[in-house]
Parts: C-alpha cells; sequence; structure tokens
C-alpha cells in the first residue's frame, strides 16, 4: 500500500497474516457450535488431501476456482469489478449444453471438444459484453450491472429448462443425458490409458485446460501490448487516453475476456462431469472466483495456490459435513465469506502495524545507511 | 365490476405485503448510499436480521426482545461493513460481497446447531410475532362499498411493521431534505473534501448512515422472520435485498421514487404468481421467471439512460483519505 515494505512482506506475509485471522474467526465459529476447531482442521486436511478420491475432488473444485478466479482478476487489472462471473458460468454452461445438444449426434469428440471450448467462451462473454457496452458507453455501473445479470441469467436458465430443454417425460429440470462422445474424459479415464490407477472422481481434463488458461492469461496481461494497454486503463484511465489507448473498447474486449473465463465453468461441468444441462451447476463458483482472486493478488500463479486452497476447503468441508453431524457444508460458506471479509475488504488492516513492527526492527540499518 | 374491485384489493394488498421489506431496504441503502457507502450486503443484513429475530423471538417468547435482536444482529453487520470501507478503505462491493456471503453460511451453520432443524427455526406462537392490527372502526365499516372495504382490507389488517414501513419513507425523505444532518449526508456523497473542509467529520458521517442503514435491514429483517411469516426459514430472503437495491437505483436515490420502485417490483411479483398459466390476450403465456426478472432487466434499462437518467451520488464507492 505504502511501498515501504518489502515484496515478501507484502505478497507474502500480509496474505497468510489476513487469511490466519480468517481461518482464527472460524474456529471460534467452530467452537461456538460446540466442536474441536483442530479436530475440524484434522478431519478437512484428510478429506481433501488424505487420499485418492479426496485429492480428485479437491483438484475438480480447484478447476472450477481456476476459471472464476482468472475471470475476476483479468477484470481487475482493467479497474473492473466483474461480480457477474456466477451468471457467466451460467450462461457459458447454457452455450456447451445447446452446442452439444444439437451436435452430439453427429460429430466426433474431436470436433465436439473445441466445439464446447469456443460455446462456453463465447456464451460466457456475450453475457459479459452487455453490461461492459453499458459500463463503457452508457455508464451504468458494472457492479449493478454484472449483479443483474446474475439474477437474470438464473431466471433464464430456469425458464429454459422448465419449458424448453427439458427431457420429456421427467419432473426434475434437466435435459437429455449428451452421447458419450459428447464426454470430456476423466482424469482417472486417461490415467488408466498410462496404466496408472485411479479412483473414480469427477476431475477430467478441464483441469489442463484451466492451467492452459493460466499461462494464457499470464502472457495476455504482461507480456502483450493488449495486456499493458489494459493494465493502463486500470491504473489510470486519463493516462491512458493521452497514451492513444481507447479505453472504452479496452473495457469491452477486458470483460469479453473475463466473462469467456468465467463460461469455462461450463464446460467442466457440463461437458466434464454432468454431462447434461441442468439447474444450479455453478453453486456459487463464481462469488468464490473473487475470493480466489483476492487471496491469489490477481495473478495467475498465486490464483491456483488459492484454488488449491478452496477446493480444499470446499472437498474437506464436505467430508466434515459428512462426518460431524453437527457440521453442514454451510460452514464453508462462512469460511469463504470470513476469508472474502479479511483478505479482501479488510486487506490492509494489519499493513499500519506490520509496518511498525518492520520498521522497530530496521531501525539500526535505515540509521546506518542515512550516515 | 365487484369482482375486478376485489381481485384489486387483494392483489394490492399482497403488493404492501411484499413490499414492506423492499421499502425498509431501500431506505436503508439510500442513507448508505448518499453518504457514500455502495452498500450491497443489505441481503446479508436483513438475513441476519431475521434469523436473530426468530430466534430470541423463539427462545424469549417475546416479538418485542426478537426485533431488538433483529435490529442488533444488522446493525454488527453495518458496523463491519462500516469498519472495513469507513476505517480502513477497504473496497466496499468486496465488503459488502462479503457481508452477503458471510450471513448466508453463517445463519444456516448457527440454526442447525442450535434448532436441529436443517437451518430453520421453531415455529413462533402469536405473542412471539407482531401480528395483524385491526385499525379503529374497521369492522364496523368493512359492510360499506368501496370506501369501506377499501379501509378495512387495505389500511387496515397488517401488521404494525407493515406501517412502519410506510411511514418510514416521509420520514426518510423529511431527514435527508429537511434536516441539517440530511444536507451534510448528502454533501458528504457528493463532496466529502468540502464537507471535511468545513470541519464536519467525514467518518462520524458515515458511520451515522450506515447505522441507520443497519436498523432499517434490521427491521426489514424482523419483518421477514416474526412477522410476515412465523419463522426462520434458510435463505428466505431470497435476492429481496438485491431487489430493494435495484428499487433504489431505480428511484435515483431518492425515497419517493425508490418508494414508487418497491411498489412496482411488489407488484409485479404479485402479479406473477397470479398470472402462471395465465393466457393474456394477444401475448400469450408469460412467463413467471420472465415477471421475476422484470425488475432486474427494468433496473439495468435505466441504468443504460435509455428511461431516463440514473445519476450515482458522485462520491460513491470512494473512500475518504484526508490529505496530508
Amino acid at each position: 500500500m505504502n511501498g515501504e515494505l518489502p515484496r515478501w512482506i507484502d505478497i507474502g506475509l500480509i496474505p497468510i497474516l489476513n487469511l490466519c485471522m480468517a481461518l482464527l474467526v472460524s474456529g471460534l465459529i467452530i467452537l461456538a457450535i460446540g466442536e474441536d476447531p483442530l479436530q475440524a482442521v484434522a478431519i478437512m486436511v484428510r478429506g481433501a488431501f488424505g487420499y485418492e478420491e479426496g485429492i480428485g475432488y479437491t483438484l475438480y473444485y480447484a478447476t472450477n476456482f481456476i476459471f472464476t478466479g482468472l475471470a475476476v482478476a483479468v477484470a481487475f487489472h482493467a479497474g473492473l469489478f466483474n461480480i457477474g462471473g456466477e451468471g457467466q458460468a451460467y450462461i457459458g454452461g447454457l452455450g456447451v449444453g445447446l452446442i452439444l445438444l444439437a451436435f452430439d449426434s453427429v460429430l466426433p469428440f474431436a470436433i465436439l471438444a473445441p466445439l464446447g471450448i469456443i460455446a462456453a467462451a463465447a456464451f460466457g462473454a456475450a453475457w459479459a459484453a452487455i453490461p461492459a457496452y453499458l459500463q463503457a458507453y452508457r455508464g451504468s455501473h458494472i457492479v449493478i450491472t454484472t449483479i443483474m445479470f446474475n439474477f437474470i441469467a438464473a431466471a433464464l436458465m430456469v425458464y429454459l429448462l422448465v419449458n424448453v430443454l427439458i427431457k420429456p417425460g421427467q419432473m426434475s429440470p434437466e435435459s437429455r443425458v449428451f452421447l458419450p462422445n459428447a464426454h470430456l474424459p476423466f482424469m482417472h479415464e486417461m490415467l488408466a490409458g498410462l496404466g496408472i490407477q485411479f479412483t473414480s472422481t469427477p476431475l477430467n481434463i478441464s483441469l489442463i485446460w484451466a492451467l492452459v488458461c493460466c499461462v494464457g492469461v499470464w502472457a495476455y496481461i504482461w507480456r502483450t501490448r493488449w495486456g499493458y494497454e489494459l493494465r493502463t486503463v486500470g491504473f489510470n484511465e486519463s493516462a491512458a487516453v493521452y497514451a492513444g489507448i481507447r479505453p472504452r473498447r479496452i473495457v469491452v474486449a477486458t470483460m469479453c475476456i473475463s466473462g469467456a473465463l468465467a463460461g469455462f465453468v461450463g464446460l467442466n461441468e457440463i461437458m466434464g462431469v454432468h454431462h447434461r444441462l441442468l439447474i444450479n451447476f455453478t453453486a456459487g463458483y463464481g462469488f468464490t472466483g473473487i475470493a480466489v482472486s483476492l487471496m491469489g493478488r490477481n495473478h495467475p500463479f498465486g490464483i491456483v495456490l488459492a484454488s488449491l486452497l478452496f477446493g480444499a476447503l470446499y472437498q474437506g468441508g464436505a467430508e466434515l459435513a459428512f462426518e460431524v453431524p453437527t457440521i453442514t457444508r454451510e460452514l464453508v460458506v462462512t469460511i469463504q465469506g470470513l476469508v472474502i471479509l479479511f483478505s479482501g475488504a479488510l486487506a490492509y488492516m494489519s499493513t499500519p502495524w506490520v509496518t511498525r513492527i518492520y520498521r522497530a526492527l530496521n531501525r539500526p540499518a535505515v540509521a546506518s545507511s542515512e550516515v | 365490476m365487484e369482482e375486478a374491485f376485489v381481485f384489486a384489493i387483494l392483489t394490492a394488498t399482497a403488493t404492501v405485503r411484499v413490499a414492506t421489506p423492499l421499502i425498509l431496504c431501500a431506505m436503508a441503502g439510500l442513507f448508505s448510499e448518499r453518504s457514500g457507502v455502495i452498500d450491497i450486503s443489505l441481503e446479508g443484513k436483513m438475513l441476519a436480521a431475521a434469523f436473530a429475530a426468530a430466534t430470541i423471538a423463539a427462545v424469549t417468547g417475546s416479538a418485542w426482545l426478537g426485533l431488538a435482536g433483529g435490529v442488533t444482529a444488522a446493525i454488527c453487520l453495518a458496523l463491519l461493513h462500516g469498519f472495513a470501507c469507513i476505517t480502513h478503505n477497504g473496497n466496499q462491493v468486496v465488503s459488502g460481497l462479503a457481508i452477503n456471503i458471510l450471513a448466508s453460511g453463517l445463519t444456516v451453520v448457527l440454526g442447525i446447531a442450535w434448532f436441529h432443524r436443517g437451518g430453520d427455526t421453531p415455529s413462533l406462537e402469536a405473542a412471539a410475532r407482531f401480528m395483524p392490527i385491526t385499525l379503529p372502526l374497521a369492522d364496523s365499516v368493512a359492510g360499506m362499498p368501496v370506501l369501506g372495504t377499501l379501509y378495512s382490507r387495505l389500511l387496515s389488517g397488517h401488521n404494525l411493521l407493515v406501517y412502519v414501513a410506510f411511514l418510514a419513507v416521509p420520514l426518510v425523505w423529511w431527514v435527508v431534505y429537511r434536516t441539517r444532518f440530511g444536507l451534510r449526508l448528502r454533501a458528504v456523497g457528493e463532496n466529502p473534501t468540502a464537507v471535511d473542509t468545513a470541519g464536519i467529520s467525514v467518518t462520524w458521517l458515515r458511520y451515522r448512515a450506515v447505522l441507520i442503514c443497519g436498523v432499517l435491514t434490521g427491521i426489514a429483517g424482523t419483518y421477514l422472520s416474526i412477522a410476515h411469516n412465523a419463522s426462520f426459514v434458510r435463505d428466505m430472503t431470497a435476492g429481496q435485498g438485491y431487489i430493494a437495491l435495484a428499487a433504489m437505483i431505480f428511484g435515483k436515490w431518492r425515497p419517493w421514487p425508490a418508494f414508487g420502485a418497491c411498489l412496482m417490483f411488489g407488484l409485479l411479483d404479485a402479479i406473477a404468481i397470479r398470472l402462471q398459466g395465465v393466457h393474456v390476450p394477444g401475448i400469450g403465456e408469460v412467463p413467471v421467471q420472465f415477471i421475476q426478472a422484470l425488475p432486474y432487466i427494468m433496473t439495468v434499462v435505466l441504468l443504460a439512460g435509455f428511461m431516463g437518467r440514473a445519476v450515482a451520488p458522485k462520491a460513491i464507492g470512494v473512500p475518504y483519505v484526508k490529505e496530508r
């Protein structure tokens, strides 16, 4: 914040401090409902990393968080707050579903897979493009419009699944199951192909696509002209205008990329796991992306780490809910809220006294360098 | 004719019931946002208040203690929002989002731990709720045509908090436009530096605005769980906090237009239930999801400047940092 602290404190120590505070409060909540926090942590860690199935689920959740985390981060770099990842992921999944429902009987997997990627990206981007256009050209606030678009997406999906896409003769609002040639390969299937045994989990090839996206986002933001323009707009819009950059176009382009990344959640969920279109498959992943991005300091590498943490939290939380009857999955939601609070809204709370301690520890060195 | 009149009265009554929490929350958001603090956490505060009110009413059997508990819970979250946004210059949207997520998780976690009903609270008896009030003479004039029906069916027979919500609107208007505090409140949302230069504390002004926001969302949540319903049900706010936010923006951050927007959105909700499966001449069957999404669509269209201009307070979302 004040540029006085060395990098390792600013991007290493302070985020960890914030996370610790969030976990401390979470521990107090577990204590308040009469359970043992340390035992809970032990169950969560074992549930998330202790055995093959747990690891598979952790990585499967992490895949979604990498996508939504990157989506939020890209927008952040341009000074935009994309709170609509949830809706963009939902519509991205719709795109995947529509393409697969239309073509799964005529096209082979080799064509369906790229088509699915393109559909997820295009639909997600389109859903983000409208708020972006309205922000850039009509002056409406992107936070509010993306919130509204989350609700509009939810209503649209319920309408489509209840009235249009529902499999005939069925009560629950779901489409028919795609044919097997439209399923992304599961990780355990691919590992079996290599001769490695792995328990069956929802983890699929989307994880690799997520890592590709990480590298792509890193290269785009820090190694291309467009990324430079994007960061310039985020840093100082009027300076960007003087540099010959057109901020409006950057806003729309950035939000399209952001929406496309969020749309890939649909790829993982619809094409990778559920193999049919259904409602509420986004399950709050879009909102978690905000926490992931904040914790990962908007950098792809940090986002991968934060995604792993949240993936472990989700999977460990499920295990915890299974083993301890008084604890439910909502505990994870609570912890998530606390993480967003401490590493997002209160991110700079600890900075002043960390600075003070740092100064106190380094006073002799500073004094000698002044002489 | 008679039938249409009864239908209109029924719809209007339903509208009033649905609009009450929207009105309270929209007024709450108005205070916060007019002071320059974005508040997307109306939803979370209302949810926490609904849970606290139902819990305390269930334990003590007193509706008034329930109200006190609900308001206290919402004030705590409002202070948290203030602490993050005003004291620590945190991002206001992030803070609001954190509060919403925290409330949606914590209410269920605590509800299950305390009541073992899957996140719901036990049903309340009449004494622990705000029950409908019959206004004086309502029963004796009920037989009179039109006016009597209007009085006894539409004006009378609501619970106390409904009247509080409707009285809050003129009160908020008066506070915001006719008092010194209101003038300063509007000023601090437009130009905090000027307010600071005049020797008025920006921090204290904004904290007061956030506190009022907490009180009003607290009443709204209390209304949901112990007046309109007889218990807390998990996620019972179901996006109403966001609808209220939309209504406040739709009303261009002004009390009366926001009130109108709340009534309109309430009416849409009341109609949506009745229109289910009904063929509207010339249009066909209107999907109920479309009517549910209409408040959001209308707000987006308004914000886009296609229905007049909605201009937010100028300093909204920007933490105030004194220049050194």
